[in-house]
């Protein structure tokens, strides 16, 4: 289709055709032809946020909850700058963010004019591709490849900088080509594994003794059928499975085979059995340092297989044996097939000796704590929030945080797309505007931020947005007065000394929800748990849960920093004197 | 300039990797000549840590508004595949080619790799005489004088003109400018 339009209708239609229903976004001067437009239409749902960030967060939290792009529409200068952090941390989770920001008019650029920042030059380090539109006619070619970039190869943000005159001007709009995939000059990402690496990938792990999969984000990326295809194999092989923060959800947590999360916070039946394998299958992860702990000990007598669309995440960290660059879902595809139709089998006799040993580890009970009938454990509330709302559709977000780690341990996650966190930029507030996302997008699901006391004051805004737009949101606050994982770091690093990370003053959190029009609830007795959690699901309108847990409660197990993964700390051990001692000179500098 | 040695120490990323040598490699870029092209290019050496020991960068096929930047770097082979990888990612780069590996893969020793400087020479009497004849057994030409200085223009491997320079500093070495090394195959391929 095309049509003489406006660049501003341009933007609308477009968004249209790429079959966008939810923008987030905020107004100024550089984009009021763009919300002219929004308010004469149909069909496109603004949801106003209470600051940029927040929309950025909250298409974060729309993307990973539905599977489509997140789009945000920001003004020019402030607005551009306040998206950084969401756009940051959208690149460094791989999620499909569309940004469009307005820009002073293309006469007055370079001149600092009103608002004016230089939004492509701040923006290109933290996204995947951006674009400024200098002429009218550029403009529909560059929003369809926008969203072309955005979700295919390994999604990531992008932003289209649209100076004022621009979207005044006219000119000729032209709908989305068929196949983007196919007209790109020189964006094309790889989905088909290579046949024969995904031949010899199945024929290492039917020889293998102790195999193991760590599988990642790029499993949900690629979509639900690759969580399905990921269950299969599983069933297939009997092969253990463990998952990073990022793709919990992709095989079920009440699934048999699985050991819980790996890495830094993981259990110690993930890490052990990660240390010990002799077969390891990456599965769209990326050998995150919080998994690898000492990569000189990194599980040191694996074969490693490397599935992943992107290929500068092989061997950036830890050099792999056998890369097969693709789609996640396209290689389980043919690795599947290939296991199911020739007489491949995994080595029975071995698989019965690694699971008697995996099942010795986890009989070490790694995430036991020490109940208390007076005061909440923060372990406890999230095992009875787990327990009151894993019958329902539900969505969890979370800040940055001990509560956040002990979320991905206590909460089990059954589907994908269901679990919104920030790991890799670790964004203290994230979790509500990401929440607000999900709930816009699944208006009929129970949509819980799990939070800290510090992180939820970094968006708190946005409770004025859940308000508004009618969405029941549910804040569920560990509330342990301390920025709780800064403070378990000084007590590993810095001798106990706790500077800065005790927060004085924090507000009535019960007066806060009121104050935005929301419910309050505060909790600090574990009989009333219970019964305070159902009311919080009975209520329809977004809720602020204030609930007191212990204060002093560390996260274990923990790979202490330049550690090994058979050097874990675990909570039975974890006594103030092995704590103090965890970390040698040398991991004291390291993150 | 090396940041990867610089964090060696900080990051557990390093830890196995201090032992590995590093070596020097020229990578050709072909690119979309558009706005930011280049800014995208060098932000990624700055930004991850890369060392850049010359870059050039001009437009090559007008037609179809195509740039090749050359680029000679340093880096374990680790840290040259990441490099050639993280390029190969920016979108409006087309085509990336590690010219060194390729030439291995050749059997031959490198690239053919020619940069052109311009270098200014001030002095009289014998400096100025040696200044001359040292530029004539280097096949350097004067492309401008008058009865105190010379401006020669060389071109050959970098090596050769890092030396010719330093034969020049003490005959009036004034100013140096180098245009970095350009570089292609040897033998009839093309990229
Ligand atoms: C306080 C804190 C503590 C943390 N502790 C832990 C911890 O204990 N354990 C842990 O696991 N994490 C932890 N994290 C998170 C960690 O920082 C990383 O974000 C996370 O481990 C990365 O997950 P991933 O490897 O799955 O990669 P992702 O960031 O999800 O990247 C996905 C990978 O898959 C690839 N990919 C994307 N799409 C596709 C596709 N369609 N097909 C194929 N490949 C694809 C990408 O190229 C990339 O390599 C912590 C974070 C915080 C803030
Ligand atoms: C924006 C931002 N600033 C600082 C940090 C560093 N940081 C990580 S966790 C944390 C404390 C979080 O405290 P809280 O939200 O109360 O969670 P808790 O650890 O107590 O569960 C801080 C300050 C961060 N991750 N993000
Ligand atoms: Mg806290």
């Amino acid at each position: 289709m095309t049509r003489e339009m406006t660049g501003a209708e341009m933007v609308i239609q477009a968004l249209k055709d790429q079959g966008v229903e939810t923008i987030f976004g905020y107004p100024g001067g550089a984009v009021l032809p763009i919300y002219d437009e929004i308010i004469q239409q149909e069909g496109l749902e603004h949801i106003l946020v209470r600051h940029e960030q927040g929309a950025g967060h909250a298409a974060e939290g729309y993307a990973r909850a539905t599977g489509k792009p997140g789009v945000v529409l920001v003004t020019s200068g402030p607005g551009a700058t306040n998206m950084v952090t969401a756009l940051t941390d959208a690149l460094l989770d791989s999620i499909p963010l569309v940004c469009i920001t307005g820009q002073v008019p293309t006469h007055l650029i370079g001149s600092d004019a009103f608002q004016e920042c230089d939004t492509v030059g701040i923006t290109r380090p933290c996204t995947k591709h951006n674009w400024l539109v200098r002429d009218v006619d550029d403009l529909p070619r560059i929003l369809h490849e926008a969203f072309y970039v955005a979700t295919s190869g390994r999604p990531g943000p992008v932003v289209v900088d649209i100076p004022k005159d621009v979207q005044f001007a006219k000119g000729t709009y032209q709908g989305p080509t068929s196949n983007p995939s196919v007209s790109h000059k020189s964006y094309r990402p790889q989905l088909k594994g290579d046949a024969q690496a995904i031949r010899i990938a199945a024929e290492l792990m039917a020889k293998a003794k102790k195999p193991i999969l760590y599988t990642g984000g790029g499993v949900i990326n690629s979509g639900p059928q690759a969580s399905q295809l990921l269950r299969e194999l599983v069933s297939l092989t009997n092969f253990p499975i463990t998952s990073t923060l990022m793709g919990l959800g992709a095989y079920p947590a009440s699934g048999a085979n699985w050991l819980g999360m790996l890495g830094m916070h993981g259990t110690y039946e993930a890490n052990m059995a990660m240390h010990d394998c002799d077969v390891m299958v990456c599965v769209g992860a990326r050998f995150d340092d919080r998994i690898t702990g000492r990569i000189d000990a990194f599980a040191p007598n694996a074969t490693k297989i490397h599935i992943d669309i992107d290929p500068s995440s092989i061997n950036k960290n830890v050099k792999v044996d056998l890369p097969i660059i693709g789609d996640v879902g396209h290689v389980l595809e043919d690795l599947v097939r290939i296991w199911r139709t020739s007489s491949l089998k995994a080595d029975a006799t071995a698989m019965k000796a690694w699971w008697e040993q995996i099942n010795a580890w986890r009989a070490r009970n790694c995430l036991a704590y020490a109940p208390n009938a007076d005061i909440i454990m923060p372990q406890y509330a999230l095992q009875r929030l787990y327990e009151k709302t894993k019958d329902r559709k539900t969505y969890i977000s979370t800040e940055v945080g001990q509560h956040q780690m002990w979320a991905a341990q206590f909460y089990g996650f059954e589907e994908p797309n269901r679990w919104l966190t920030s790991g890799g930029l670790g964004t203290m507030g994230y979790g509500l505007p990401a929440i607000i996302g999900a709930q816009v997008a699944h208006r009929d699901a129970l949509c819980i931020d799990i939070a800290g006391d510090a992180s939820i004051l970094m968006n708190i805004q946005e409770m004025s947005t859940a308000v508004q737009f009618g969405l029941p949101v549910k804040v569920f606050i560990l509330n342990n007065q301390y920025m709780g994982m800064v403070r378990q770091w000084q007590q590993l690093l810095h001798g106990n000394r706790l500077s800065h990370s005790y927060t004085e003053s924090l507000p009535d959190f019960v007066k806060l929800a009121e104050a935005y029009g929301g419910v309050g609830f505060r909790v600090d007795k574990p009989q009333d748990l219970d019964g305070a959690i159902d009311e919080m699901i009975a209520i329809d309108r977004p809720v602020i849960f204030d609930c007191r847990v212990a204060n002093l409660a560390n996260c274990f197990p923990m790979i202490p920093s330049g550690k090994a993964h058979n050097e874990m700390l675990l909570p039975d051990e974890a006594n103030d004197e092995a704590v103090a001692n965890a970390i040698g000179a040398a991991g004291k500098a390291l993150v | 300039m090396n940041a990867q040695n610089n964090t060696s120490a900080l990051s557990a990323y390093f830890l196995a990797e201090v032992s590995d040598k590093t070596e020097t490699h020229t990578l050709s870029v072909l690119v979309d000549n558009e706005p930011g092209v280049l800014a995208r290019v060098i932000g990624l050496f700055s930004g991850r840590g890369y060392n850049i020991d010359s870059l050039t960068v001009s437009e090559t096929e007008h037609e179809k508004h195509l740039s090749r930047i050359t680029i000679v770097t340093t880096g374990t082979p680790m840290v040259i595949e990441q490099i050639r990888h993280q390029l190969d990612r920016l979108v409006p780069v087309h085509k990336v080619t590690d010219l060194t590996v390729e030439s291995q893969r050749n059997n031959q020793d490198k690239p053919l790799e020619r940069e052109l400087a311009l270098v200014k020479v001030v002095g009289s009497g014998d400096k100025r005489l040696e200044a001359l004849r040292l530029s004539d057994a280097f096949r350097a030409t004067v492309i401008d004088a008058t009865t105190e200085h010379f401006v020669f223009e060389i071109t050959g491997r970098s090596s050769k003109i890092e030396q010719f320079i330093s034969i020049m500093k003490p005959l009036g070495l004034v100013e140096v400018s180098r245009t970095g090394v350009a570089a292609v195959q040897r033998g009839p391929e093309g990229l």
